[in-house]
């Protein structure tokens, strides 16, 4: 880049310096995103429009049909009795997900963020699995949630009669949450403790002496002080659990029925087990609609809840 | 005191629903398939043979392979790509800047589960189904490096601009100052890329089954899935002793590096 600008210089130097530093900037500044821009364009954008288009025809891969129906696609949408109950599916697993999670890895936080010796270890235990491959970490439970697993091998041994937790509407859907807070929690831990040491200890002196207890203290202090993660994360795991696919492929398959047919995982099965890629987009386009406004939604609200979010 | 003891109960109490399925893991790959649902936490009598029979099943070490280099090469160029983007982003001020920047980031939004199908239609049409093009490609360029965009720019806008003046002074150009004064500077929030890109690529599921259709084409979270006798009934433990394979070298990286790299994931968070 550097051997470039001098010769540039010297072909334009008669032309009263065309190449400014501010034009030359420009340029640079272009050349940096360009990669990002373009493979957005490309693998973004573009099909983004692909599956829109692909939404208003009917597209049956087998049987080799392409064609304009324009909205009847959406139509087929509103009346799908199994696209509302995958919705009903998808809500209680993105609300499920986001209170357990958040919930749990801020009392981890909490936990780590008392002067303790060991603390260190016990973090690192706690994020491991973090770093399990995923697939690994869901053959591993779905073998300890058989009913004759290690879990209510566990259960057992405080009398109690576990059920089969894979074979039950409830039961799988809170095993597959649990599965996916264990497996992940670790994260939102790491950057809640981060967020905690951040919090000046002056300002817990000062409510002690005005008496304020601990839960007080608690409310008032931290949570207003650490609000911007709580943000970010909540952001981070509600978008994220709409795209728990692995999970569900391996430990339900989406049963037992429809229970835990989440729209990603009815999605795929939409477009590539009965091989509706038209019906598939418009799936995908209600997937991305939901995404951006719950996105939208949260950025929205901040300026409600988060402190100095300026 | 006791509020000690209490709290140190607390965390081992915590913990083994997040150490007991490793260990279950490691132990179980060892067991005679019987075992598999006995209570014993240890095998009554230790095999190996399991892990024999992953490799005689499938190309398992072609498999890790796989895994291997693409997670690698998906590592290297997102944070290239990522850390240009990023840096111009966040230093560079040229027209149409702000629109551009919504555009890249509208890939936030967008399961990758949402593009897959004219994804799929367009690395079928230019021949390229069945190789490890679209596993490599799309993340580094696509939706999976924007996060990794948002993470470098929120980095070096907390840059202090005296630095580059100074810089600007001795004469580097816009280039130099990029590669000679922020990149080396930027090692903690390239760190934390590195780790979030190597492990997007190390678990991807999705992808994989849609593109690739050949035993030895296969990535490892794939192939777990693939361990079943002639009844199509799974393998446990082979299964078991294939999974433990692909997590204890990972794990065994953490251990002993994971001071740089919880502090260096927080530290991101702090400024994301």
């Amino acid at each position: 880049m550097t051997a470039v600008v001098p010769a540039v210089r010297a072909v334009v130097r008669d032309r009263a310096a065309f190449w400014t530093y501010r034009r030359r900037d420009n340029l640079v500044g272009y050349l940096f995103v360009a990669p990002a821009l373009l493979g957005s364009l490309a693998f973004v954008l573009i099909p983004l429009g692909l599956v829109a288009w692909y939404s208003l025809n009917e597209w049956n891969v087998l049987g080799g049909t392409f064609e304009f129906i324009g909205a009847e696609n959406y139509q087929q949408l509103l009346n799908d009795e199994k696209l509302r109950s995958s919705l009903v599916a998808t809500a209680w697993f993105a609300a499920g997900l986001v209170v357990l999670n958040l919930s749990l890895a801020l009392l981890l936080a909490v936990l780590l963020n008392q002067k303790l010796r060991g603390t260190t270890l016990f973090r690192t235990l706690f994020f491991s699995p973090v770093l399990v491959s995923l697939v690994a970490w869901t053959l591993v439970w779905q073998l300890m949630l058989q009913p004759e697993g290690s879990v209510n091998g566990l259960l057992g041994f405080f009398g109690v009669d576990g059920p089969n937790w894979l074979r039950g509407d409830t039961t799988a859907m809170v095993s597959v949450i649990v599965v996916q807070v264990i497996k992940n929690v670790g994260l939102n831990m790491v950057l809640f403790l981060a967020a905690l040491q951040g919090v000046p200890a002056p300002l817990y002196e000062a409510a002690k002496i005005d008496g304020a207890g601990a839960w007080t203290r608690f409310r008032r202090i931290t949570i207003p002080l650490i609000s911007p993660t709580i943000l970010l994360t909540s952001i981070i795991t509600i978008v994220g659990s709409l795209q728990v696919f692995a999970q569900i492929a391996v430990l339900t398959q989406g049963g037992p029925g429809t229970s835990t047919t989440v729209l990603i995982y009815y999605l795929y099965q939409q477009a590539f087990q009965f091989h509706h890629f038209g019906y598939g987009a418009t799936i995908s386009v209600l997937l991305f609609v939901i995404v951006a406004a719950l996105t939208l939604l949260q950025w929205r609200m901040r300026r409600k809840w988060v402190l100095h979010e300026s | 005191m006791s509020r000690k003891v209490l709290l140190y109960g607390l965390l081992c109490l915590l913990c083994v629903p997040f150490v007991f399925p490793t260990w279950w893991m490691v132990t179980s790959s060892m067991k005679p398939i019987s075992e598999i649902f006995s209570e014993s936490l240890l095998p009554s009598q230790w095999t190996f043979s399991t892990y024999e029979q992953v490799f005689r099943m499938q190309p398992f070490g072609q498999q890790y392979w796989n895994s291997l280099y693409i997670a690698v090469i998906v590592t290297v160029g997102t944070m290239a790509v990522a850390a240009l983007a990023g840096y111009a982003f966040a230093r560079i001020r040229f027209p149409g800047q702000n629109v551009l920047f919504v555009v890249v980031l509208t890939g936030l939004l967008i399961p990758s589960e949402v593009t897959i199908v004219p994804l799929f239609q367009l690395f079928q049409s230019l021949g390229l189904t069945n190789t490890h093009w679209p596993l490599i490609i799309v993340p580094i360029f696509g939706a999976p490096c924007v996060l990794a965009i948002f993470i470098m720019r929120q980095f070096f806008i907390a840059l202090p601009p005296e630095l580059e003046e100074a810089a600007r002074m001795d004469g580097l150009g816009r280039a130099g100052i990029f590669y000679r004064v922020a990149l080396p500077l930027a090692r903690p929030a390239l760190g934390a890329v590195a780790i979030f890109t190597f492990l997007h690529s190390w678990n991807l599921y999705l992808e994989p089954i849609v593109y690739l259709s050949t035993p030895d084409m296969f990535t490892l979270p794939q192939a777990l899935t693939q361990f079943v006798d002639i009844y199509g009934g799974p393998m446990w433990n082979v299964q078991l002793a294939a999974a433990t394979m692909t997590a204890v070298p990972i794990l065994i990286v953490f251990v002993l590096a994971q001071r740089q790299f919880i502090e260096g994931l927080a530290h991101t968070g702090v400024k994301g």
